[in-house]
């Protein structure tokens, strides 16, 4: 069948699927005084549209820092404000300033899952398709595929359209970016990832492997000749979407490092909301926050991330192909917050979406012989785990999956332990991301991939 | 092998359909939910000598007794869910665990029709060759059955079991495809006695079984041959009949509710058109009157005060007489559609074609009632556009039909679902089958030009315009207060074109004579 009919078929079951889940609660729905991320964003429309744009990072009367400051990049704040022009055409109570705080209402409801949708369909899903065209290897089938499981990606769909947040958008530009270096146009795809990163800071994550590519590719070109132009090439891009982004904080220094210091919050710690990461597990077996002081758990956090990555990254500046570009990439940490989920009454979507999610992924890859050219990785896997019998991780840490999932919501944790269950799945999370980091590290330094991908990165 | 791979394929594919159902377990449920519910109710709680008398809720039973056999199974797995939606006296009770209960009841009985599905597609031949999975046409039927977008909105979205009851439908169809004729009738009788909308198809089953099965042989030039008659399958067919009948309405007959029982089964006290009307020729006959109503006023032949106040555009369900045109009842509607399936029931017995001829039969008598039938729900174009898509995949003509037929009376149940929150969701899944069956379709029939013709494809197109303009234009312009009823209304009009359209050439494909060269 023609590509483009299985691809908008796919795309269309991605809208029913996204504005389905949408359909249901979302963060803090009913919950004053704080409600959730909902609001939260709710009130950045206020807020951007209301005040004056040097105040709206700032803590005045106007502005209480305390109720959902603003903590992303301008972009965010830019978006916000033009989500509040439709907003307030539509029904202006919903960005009036001070009156409009814990705003919920069906109506509001359907206009905040829409500019969700929206921004999905202007950015992240373009991306997610073209890339899966043009920059995958396999059978036009196989491809379609690869859409379909993209965009069925239960994580993505059950945050910004269950909790509620703008991820597709940083996602998007992300994924734009990886895109046009794929396709060889490294200024453009600098400019994406500066979006990206404009965005949200979380992006920061990915920074290392884009820079450690592009700095690689042009080491390779030769850093007297095109190396050197491609590199202020991508410099003076870099540059320029910066200060066209900061310009309106640029004027007044004070503003710029006020944004700075909301933007990174070092003062919080580093165990926000319990998120799966190192941390969270270690503390389990060795109690950091009662020997370290927070300044020195921040900087060992950091040195140690660092380290983490930096393996892939002297591998990718050694050999800046797209190949290796891309295994870096998947060093994005995935967060699976399932009581997260649960605070927000997202079990049923949730359960759903991963459901369809595996089905998808067994029978579709399975079925296209995608599975050979992993189990060979795998194998390389395997052996590192000798002392593991020969099981089926995949399988395992399904049933673990599904096991926590039925456990944190069926029963009642003990009281003297109140927090066992979200830390538990905090802990297998980092326990799968640990698996396939290690996994990836191996196949990126195991046998060169196949020749066609080869051809293409050159 | 590869026909347990195409399973595979349509099985995971039928289970993300079930999974988007749950997805969309929240949206809010229509008055079809407490129908059931009081159903479910009433045969609970009590006595079978009060179910077909009990009226504490507007939502009497009105479906026949082996649908309250079946309501009584459910409510006794109902009890464990929450027991106290199964007190008559709680209307519109509606608990997170009874709405859960009621949809995966749907889900559920929803197997039945997947296992008809797939019986369906064992009887289309496929073709030996190097067709890939995806253009098999079984593989097509499969998806045209599974993921049909009318049955998704009307019983997941908006709350019926017409899965289960199709699933009867399509089985006993498949049945007689595969020379299974008493097992065929059974589930045709079993089917009557759960909803009996389906007594406008019996007439095709009727004939056909008569002249097809009874007698076994056909003189050489396909007359009937009078000696072959078999008394024997006569006394099946009427043993199987009568033994499922007996089983539903037994009970009633032996306490003497018989003629209580019939007076809820059809309640002719209702008007010629829904709430809403469905696309069929009344609409048609209801708008032309109500042109030339407007017309007379305006041209001063028609006093307006001697008009019947509040109109059918009243969106009521009551009797209305028309201005200017001839009323129509319930006798009239009765004695046109008979007229219509005369020729398409004679067609069969004069020169009957075989288990395909009669499902043509079928879809004429499905239609013909759908057209000219009284009170009829858009709902019930569905009889039709299922066992169409068994046609469709296999021969060229009747995958144009279906085009236009499915487009447009699954663009007539748009209406149904008209909250903000429910437009993304019933657009995209009506557009991911509008381009699923356009595209599988032509790929099935490549090569040998268009399957639609040029006036078929403009009419689809002014589709498009039609729902923007009564989707999006409409409700931002002035008239909303002024004229609620107007998309509504052009909806009905314009559909009822499409189908009356359909219903002709169907027709016209079942009367052609034999001899005229037809595609494979």
């Amino acid at each position: 069948m023609q590509t483009w009919s299985l691809v908008s078929m796919c795309v269309l079951l991605g809208i029913v699927v996204r504005w389905g889940v949408s359909l249901n609660s979302y963060s803090g729905a009913g919950k004053p005084p704080m409600f959730g991320d909902y609001e939260a964003q709710r009130h950045w429309q206020e807020v951007t549209y209301n005040l004056p744009l040097q105040e709206w990072y700032s803590n005045t009367t106007e502005n209480d820092l305390n109720y959902w400051g603003l903590d992303y990049p301008p972009l965010t704040a830019y978006h916000s404000l033009v989500c509040a022009y439709v907003a307030k055409t539509i029904n202006p109570e919903w960005v009036d300033l001070h009156k409009s705080r814990g705003y919920e209402s069906p109506a509001h409801k359907l206009f905040m899952r829409a500019t969700v949708l929206v921004a999905d369909l202007l950015i992240y899903i373009p991306a997610v398709v073209l890339y899966c065209l043009y920059l995958t290897d396999g059978s036009t089938k196989k491809k379609v595929c690869t859409v379909f499981c993209f965009l069925l990606y239960p994580g993505l769909i059950l945050i910004d359209y269950g909790h509620f947040q703008y991820n597709g958008v940083s996602l998007g530009f992300a994924l734009w970016g990886v895109l046009a270096l794929g396709l060889g146009w490294d200024a453009l795809g600098s400019l994406a990832f500066c979006l990206a990163l404009n965005y949200k800071q979380m992006e920061l994550y990915h920074a290392l492997p884009f820079f450690c590519y592009l700095l690689g590719k042009s080491v390779k070109l030769g850093l007297m000749g095109r190396g050197l132009f491609l590199l202020v090439r991508i410099a003076s891009t870099v540059l320029v979407t910066f200060a066209l982004c900061w310009l309106p904080f640029l004027s007044d220094p004070g503003d710029a490092m006020q944004v700075v210091r909301r933007i990174f919050p070092v003062a919080r710690g580093l165990f926000e909301d319990k998120v799966a990461n190192a941390w969270c597990s270690l503390n389990i077996l060795i109690k950091i926050r009662s020997i370290l002081s927070s300044d020195s758990q921040i900087y060992i956090s950091f040195a140690c991330t660092l380290l983490a990555v930096l393996p892939s990254c002297v591998r990718l500046l050694m050999k800046p192909t797209f190949w290796q570009f891309k295994l870096a990439l998947v060093r994005g940490i995935q967060l699976i917050i399932l009581p997260l989920f649960l605070k927000d009454g997202l079990l049923v979507p949730y359960a759903v979406t991963s459901l369809a999610f595996l089905f998808f992924s067994i029978y579709l890859l399975s079925a296209l012989e995608h599975c050979s050219e992993e189990e060979l990785r795998l194998g390389a896997f395997h052996k590192l785990l000798f002392c593991l019998p020969k099981l089926d991780l995949f399988y395992i840490s399904v049933s673990a999956m599904a096991g926590l999932s039925v456990v944190t919501v069926a029963l009642v944790p003990p009281t003297h332990l109140p927090d066992l269950f979200p830390v538990l799945v905090s802990s297998t999370a980092f326990l799968h991301f640990l698996g396939t980091f290690i996994y990836f590290n191996i196949v990126q330094f195991s046998e060169p991939p196949s020749r066609k991908s080869q051809k293409k990165n050159d | 092998c590869g026909f347990i791979f195409l399973w595979c394929v349509a099985r995971c594919l039928s289970d993300l359909l079930l999974i988007c159902h749950w997805v969309c377990v929240s949206v809010s449920h229509s008055t079809d939910f407490e129908v059931h519910r009081n159903w479910l109710a009433i045969t609970h709680s009590l006595p079978v000598s009060r179910w077909y008398h009990e009226n504490t809720s507007e939502w009497t039973l009105d479906y026949p007794p082996l649908f309250a056999w079946f309501e009584l199974g459910l409510s006794h797995a109902a009890r464990h869910f929450d027991p106290d939606m199964l007190l008559v006296e709680n209307l519109n009770y509606a608990s997170p665990s009874t709405v859960l209960f009621q949809r995966l009841s749907v889900i559920f009985t929803d197997l039945l029709f997947i296992y008809a599905a797939r019986e369906c597609c064992r009887c289309v031949q496929d073709q030996k060759g190097s067709r890939d999975v995806l253009n098999r046409p079984s593989f097509v039927l499969a998806v045209l059955l599974l993921w049909n977008f009318g049955l998704l909105i009307v019983d997941h979205i908006h709350f019926q079991y017409n899965g289960f009851l199709f699933g009867f439908l399509l089985l006993s169809v498949a049945k007689h495809l595969q020379r299974q004729h008493l097992q065929g009738a059974l589930l045709f009788s079993v089917l009557l006695n759960l909803k009996h909308i389906y007594l406008y198809v019996a007439p095709a089953y009727g004939v056909y079984l008569l002249r097809s099965y009874c007698f076994t042989q056909d003189n050489k030039d396909g007359s009937v041959s009078w000696s072959s008659f078999s008394p024997l399958r006569l006394l099946a067919l009427g043993g199987i009949v009568a033994s499922v009948c007996a089983l539903s309405f037994g009970p009633f007959i032996a306490m003497g509710q018989l003629p209580q029982v019939l007076s809820r089964l059809f309640p002719f006290k209702r008007g010629l058109c829904h709430a809403y009307w469905a696309p069929n020729i009344w609409a048609l006959y209801n708008t032309l009157d109500k042109i030339l109503a407007t017309l007379g006023v305006r041209l001063k032949l028609l006093q307006e005060a001697g008009l019947p106040r509040a109109s059918m555009t009243g969106g009521l369900v009551q009797e209305f007489q028309h201005s200017v045109l001839p009323s129509v009842t319930p006798s009239i509607t009765l004695v046109c559609t008979l007229l219509s399936i005369l020729p398409a029931v004679a067609s069969i017995w004069f020169r009957p074609r075989g288990a395909r001829g009669f499902l043509r039969c079928l879809l004429l008598c499905a239609l013909g009632s759908f057209v000219f039938g009284w009170h009829v729900h858009e709902k019930a174009i569905l009889i039709a556009i299922l066992p169409l898509s068994i046609l469709a995949v296999e021969n060229r003509e009747d995958a144009g039909i279906f085009l236009v037929l499915t487009t447009t009376g699954h663009y007539s149940l748009f209406p149904l679902l008209f909250t903000p929150a429910e437009l993304p969701i019933k657009v995209s899944l009506m557009l991911l089958f509008t381009i699923y069956s356009f595209t599988a379709l032509r790929k099935l029939y490549s090569g040998r030009g268009s399957l639609l013709r040029p006036l078929e494809s403009v009419y689809l197109l002014g589709l498009v315009g039609v729902a923007f303009a009564c989707e999006v234009a409409f409700p931002l312009s002035p008239w909303q207060q002024k004229l609620p009823f107007l998309p509504l209304l052009a909806t009905s009009v314009y559909c009822s074109l499409g189908v009356c359209y359909s219903f002709l050439r169907l027709y016209a494909s079942l009367l052609r004579p034999p001899g005229k060269p037809k595609q494979p």
